[in-house]
């Protein structure tokens, strides 16, 4: 574990396994140190955000240190959010990227739906965009590079994958994911209460709607 | 309360808004935002803090008119706005300095201006700097979104941008009585900007002489610049390692590093993720004099401290 210094008010704390992510999130949320104001969990990294009037970079590494540690004695079902049911997400899977998925990785359409379809998520962290989740546990064979070419537009409820991730897009936006499908379900609602339906350590799975 | 922003018709009983004498906008100028001081907090979800770019001229010019710091005021980019006040009013412009007429007689920045009704309020263009900040005594009440009043361009999330013919509402939460004539300031804006950087979090992945290249350099501010960020001309910082780096947290002030090698100084609404290498970390005191930055402008960055690596 590394922990580097972001300007005066944050500091970065880079963990050795993606999985550490949510705990040393977590364990900031319930447990938050002296001056603490914000921690935004990321693929590799935690960002601190501190309060530089309140305490130091010197006085708040350790007890990043500790709070990771602490996090990784604690067993992964301990977690509130891995006790709540999974979040349980209808696609259709007709995504204009099927066949090139199926071709680059050497399966075929209806077996990359099926490697997609059971696998059991969670949100690793949130980014790009309000409610854009990464969610992991995707399937090794499914892992592929961004597209070469962006798209431009990407309708609102894309169900896509990308490196080791699939998500939701909860926006019309460009984007560089892979498309398998979509889902009708909101995936973020300014006036909703949580707003994001995805949240860091939440758990995910999509079911098959046929058409 | 009620914090309508929609225009009333004459046709229907008035506007409770109206009644309380909200701002018609006449003009808007090229970009106005309503921003406070942002909505820290939700970032995990993917949603930055926003609020003014430059803050300390939010904090002042809410002082003026004896709000508290944090109420919701106008940022005007390169100015050109033109208002009317149905009811009196007690506002205060800061930042950028323009030029600044209540019907026809000139007023002043960073000083607290009392408008009578039916008045029109007219803002020119700044001689120097790009963000002026409207407070009026009361607030912007229009209503908060997530926590806070401001508009985030890149999430899209808070009140719409201004437009001609919306109403804002005045609010009345206040601190105490303007009680000052004048906010004496040294003038920020003008000469070469020198910007204290922190090296970090990322400069191990850069070579040794991009922290030299970027504190001995003199860059420019590309016109494609905003809200956002300022995007930088000037030497390349060079890359040592060329891996893809995982998406991390990204602050306000940070210099990130895309594979052209010119640096993009995050502002405001920066996005909450970013993938590409952050070299160094402006200096809290100086975030405020990077949100002036306007095309065409010399910038040069002071290297706070050596490199921790």
């Amino acid at each position: 574990m590394r922990i580097l210094t972001a300007g005066s008010g944050a500091l970065l704390v880079c963990l050795e396994r993606p999985e550490q992510v949510a705990g040393l999130y977590h364990e900031l949320l319930s447990d938050p140190p002296e001056g603490f104001i914000e921690a935004v969990p990321a693929a590799e990294t935690v960002m601190v955000h501190f309060d530089p009037a309140r305490t130091a970079a010197p006085a708040l590494g350790p007890r990043l240190r500790a709070a990771a540690e602490r996090a990784n004695a604690k067993p992964e079902a301990t977690s509130t959010a891995r006790q709540e049911p999974a979040i349980s997400i209808p696609v259709v899977y007709d995504g204009p990227d099927l066949e090139d998925i199926a071709r680059r990785t050497d399966l075929t359409v209806e077996e990359v739906i099926r490697r997609h379809e059971a696998g059991e998520y969670v949100v690793a962290f949130c980014g790009f965009a309000p409610g854009f989740g990464y969610l992991a546990g995707l399937d090794p064979a499914l892992r592929l590079p961004r597209r070469s070419i962006p798209r431009t537009r990407v309708p609102v409820g894309s169900v896509a994958i990308s490196d080791r991730f699939t998500c939701v897009y909860p926006h019309v936006s460009p984007g560089g994911w892979h498309l398998l499908g979509r889902t009708t379900m909101v995936m973020w609602d300014t006036y909703r209460q949580p707003p994001a339906l995805l949240a860091p350590g939440k758990r995910v799975r999509f079911e098959r709607v046929k058409t | 309360m009620t914090a309508d922003v929609t225009e009333a018709s004459t046709a229907s009983p008035p506007d409770p808004a109206d009644v309380r004498g909200a701002i018609e906008v006449l003009s808007p100028g090229p970009l106005t935002t309503i921003q406070d001081l942002g909505r820290p907090g939700l970032a995990a979800v993917g949603v930055g803090a926003s609020g003014a770019a430059d803050r300390g001229s939010l904090r002042l010019a809410n002082r003026l008119v004896g709000n508290p710091e944090d109420a919701a005021a106008l940022e005007l980019t390169y100015g050109g706005l033109r208002l009317r006040f149905p009811a009196a009013a007690t506002l205060a412009l800061t930042g950028a300095p323009c030029p600044i007429t209540v019907d026809d007689r000139a007023a002043g920045m960073d000083s607290p201006i009392r408008v009578r009704a039916g008045q029109r309020l007219t803002v020119g263009m700044p001689s120097e700097g790009v963000r002026t900040y409207l407070a009026v005594r009361g607030g912007i009440d229009v209503p908060p979104v997530l926590g806070s009043r401001s508009t985030d361009l890149l999430s899209g999330i808070g009140p719409p941008v201004l437009e001609a013919g919306a109403r804002l509402p005045i609010g009345r939460r206040v601190e105490g009585f303007p009680n000052v004539d004048i906010a004496p300031r040294r003038s920020q804006h003008l000469g070469p900007a020198i910007l204290g950087v922190l090296p970090g979090p990322r400069d191990d992945w850069f070579l040794p002489e991009a922290l030299r290249t970027l504190g001995e350099s003199a860059y420019v501010v590309n016109s494609d610049s905003n809200r956002v960020g300022v995007r930088l001309d000037g030497p390349a910082l060079k890359r040592a390692v060329h891996e893809e780096l995982p998406s991390e947290g990204v602050v306000r002030g940070a210099l990130q590093v895309p594979p052209d090698g010119r640096p993009i100084l995050f502002l405001a609404d920066h996005p909450v993720t970013g993938g590409y290498p952050v070299i160094a970390v402006l200096a809290a005191e100086d975030l405020d004099r990077a949100a002036q930055l306007r095309a065409g402008d010399a910038v040069r960055f002071r290297v706070l401290r050596p490199s921790l690596r």
